[in-house]
């Protein structure tokens, strides 16, 4: 037999038909049908679906630690942030002269705040490849500290979702500061372009739209191929078992350092992805509440799917936007709701349940255990 | 006490003023575990007071004694789980367990089942068993290595060992209890260990299963050294080998399974009640 299962499910190459259906029929209705016509899609709308195909890389990365390996992470958002900002430093070193007061070298708000120079860490933002690598490089060495630090000392459960909470809450007040170089409260913002192409130009917005597409598929794939890997199924034996796991002689915390960092770079991804399309990053997106709608977009889609997921930030963040458009009052309530239903009704989520539906007993004991939501607290109960 | 003592026989013997730091590297006695005076305490209670144990390569072993005796604090002690307050155990002559963590030790050879069967639930028959295959166990080795290549042949073999080839592809969740817990034993032969640890292995079997697991247990050692901790004394019977009763932490009899049983102070403590 051969241990490792097929790389792509059947719910998989469902994902990446609709996936690859989407990155062509969106362009195509953009660029190619008449703006009189009907079926015109306005370039505010191929921007919007951007940005969810960005929350769904989001989400895919949360899903591969919190249904493989049972780590709640309440601060995803976070890495996702620290993307932005990498990609955000760099669409700010590209507007050069063109700022309001013309310096072309500092930002504007660093004019402002009377900065005479480029701090240090702004050192080679100017370079794309440079950015690029940050965007995956400082959420990766991030979560590489923090996970092998919490892991090591077998931090678990609840208390590691709230350690993630609070380093999420601690980069939003510190990004905050305006002596932190990142221009404090009001962010990174008026972008002007990125590799040459202004980013408000429709065929930017159409090219970055199918660059996250194409992110969230190898996203998805990198996942998918550690979670049906024989790292996968420790991965798997972790979250269930963990101190199991160490008298067969494995190492969980070196497993767990290892999905968790990838996963914070999958993150940084989706935030630099993320960043072009909505034209601003600020320390907003650090907030602990973005994080927390991160879980919940994965725990409607459904954990341990990875295809869930995806869908759950798709779905969710649609409804967010019909719902906050025609009453903006009722979203977080709905979102509340949202989630108690989920969690009594759909524990295993859309995704999940529907695999359980259509692949039997069999095909959902692969998934997560049931109560979806409650993080499992550090296991005592092995022999006595 | 005469058939019943723990007396470390001279190649066994420690050298005064024997240190287990990392210098001391050379072999310190011929048992494959070698326990000297483990003391562990948990919030005042002594769990163990003094334990002295050695065990050859190969042997069986079957470890009784009441509730509270100290038997799983040992198997704590020896795999790294607890550490003791002072006290010696060796394994194989040179490593010294109290220094390594669980992980090291597992890596070292010692494997062992728990008293409440402990399998991967979400994992079929299958995969259990290549989880617990001995071979390297780093992150990147499993995500690429041998892992991913593991012969068919080689798990459903194992799985024919403790009868449970029928059910390769099912979740080990499907399992009843008796199937659970020879699961574990041949997630334990495939770690491949010198050392097995078994904890109650008989637990909630029928008589049937309990004959069966003696026997499997029988055809494991040799070949691996066995401690089987066990309350049936019908089954501990049919181990046939030698029994160290436990009382309080510490050793109060050991020999055959008659000789101990006979023993007044194990008839007191244990058997007689």
């Amino acid at each position: 037999m051969s241990p490792r299962s097929r790389l792509i499910d059947p719910k998989g190459w469902i994902f990446l038909a609709a996936l690859g259906a989407f990155c062509v029929a969106v362009p195509v209705l953009n660029l190619v049908v008449p703006e009189g016509s009907g079926l015109h899609l306005p370039t505010y709308l191929v921007a919007l679906f951007g940005k969810y195909l960005a929350y769904a890389l989001l989400a895919v990365s949360l899903d591969l630690v919190w249904g493989y390996c049972g780590i709640l992470s309440l601060g995803h958002g976070a890495f996702f942030a620290l993307g932005g900002y990498a990609m955000g430093m760099y669409l700010m070193r590209q507007i050069g002269p063109r700022g309001v007061y013309g310096n072309p070298v500092l930002p504007d708000f660093m004019v402002f705040l009377n900065y005479k120079e480029l701090p240090w860490y702004w050192y080679g933002f100017d370079h794309f490849a440079f950015a690029a690598l940050m965007v995956l490089l400082v959420p990766g060495l991030l979560a590489f500290v923090f996970g092998w630090l919490a892991f090591r000392s077998r931090v678990t459960g609840v208390y590691l979702s709230i350690i993630t909470q609070a380093l999420t809450y601690a980069l939003m007040l510190a990004f905050f500061r305006n002596d932190m170089g990142l221009g404090g409260n009001n962010g990174l913002t008026d972008f002007k372009d990125l590799l040459g192409f202004s980013v408000q130009s429709q065929n930017f917005r159409v090219g970055i739209f199918v660059a996250t597409g194409v992110a969230l598929a190898l996203g998805y794939l990198i996942a998918r191929f550690m979670t049906v890997s024989a790292y996968g199924k420790i991965l798997i034996a972790v979250r269930d078992a963990e101190s199991r796991t160490r008298f067969l002689g494995y190492r969980p915390e070196h497993y767990k350092t290892l999905a968790f960092t990838v996963s914070a770079m999958m993150a940084g991804v989706a935030g630099a992805l993320y960043v072009p399309q909505v034209g601003i990053i600020n320390p907003g997106e650090f907030a602990p509440g973005n994080s927390i709608e991160a879980v919940i977009w994965v725990a409607v889609g459904g954990r341990g799917t990875l295809v869930g997921a995806a869908l759950g930030a798709v779905l969710v963040n649609y409804a967010k936007t019909v719902l906050t458009g025609a009453m903006p009052d009722a979203w977080l309530f709905a979102l509340g709701a949202l989630f108690v239903v989920v969690t009594l009704f759909l524990p295993r989520g859309l995704v999940g349940t529907a695999v359980e539906r259509l692949g039997g007993r069999r095909a959902a004991a692969k998934l997560p255990p049931e109560p979806a939501i409650a993080p499992k607290l550090a296991e005592e109960g092995q022999g006595s | 006490m005469s058939t019943a003592t723990l007396e470390p026989p001279a190649a066994h013997a420690t050298p005064p003023g024997l240190g287990t730091g990392p210098a001391n590297k050379k072999r310190q006695t011929d048992a494959l575990l070698y326990l000297d005076d483990l003391r562990v305490t948990f919030d005042g209670y002594k769990a163990l007071r003094g334990l002295s144990l050695t065990l050859s390569r190969g042997e069986m072993r079957a470890i009784i004694g009441p509730n509270g005796a100290g038997k799983t604090t040992m198997m704590d002690c020896i795999t790294g789980k607890t550490r003791p307050d002072t006290g010696i155990a060796l394994f194989d002559g040179t490593h010294d367990l109290l220094t390594l963590d669980e992980p090291a030790i597992a890596d070292l050879g010692i494997g062992r089942k728990f008293q409440k069967p402990t399998v991967f639930e979400s994992h079929t028959l299958s995969d259990n068993i290549l989880l617990a295959l001995k071979g390297p166990r780093a992150g990147f080795s499993s995500l690429f290595g041998w892992r991913n290549r593991v012969e068919r042949g080689r798990i459903d073999a194992l799985l024919e060992t403790v009868g449970l080839l029928p059910h390769r592809d099912r979740p080990a969740a499907d399992l009843s209890h008796g199937q659970k817990q020879w699961l574990e034993i041949g997630m334990l032969l495939a770690q491949d260990p010198k050392l097995l640890l078994v904890d109650e292995p008989v637990a909630g079997m029928t008589d049937a299963e309990t004959a069966e697991t003696a026997n499997l247990l029988r055809r494991i050692a040799g070949e691996h050294a066995v401690v089987v901790v066990e309350h049936d004394m019908h089954f501990v019977r049919a181990l046939e080998c030698r029994v160290t009763c436990l009382h309080e932490g510490a050793v109060l009899a050991e020999g055959s399974i008659d000789a101990v049983s006979a023993d007044p102070r194990v008839v007191e403590v244990y058997l007689g009640r």
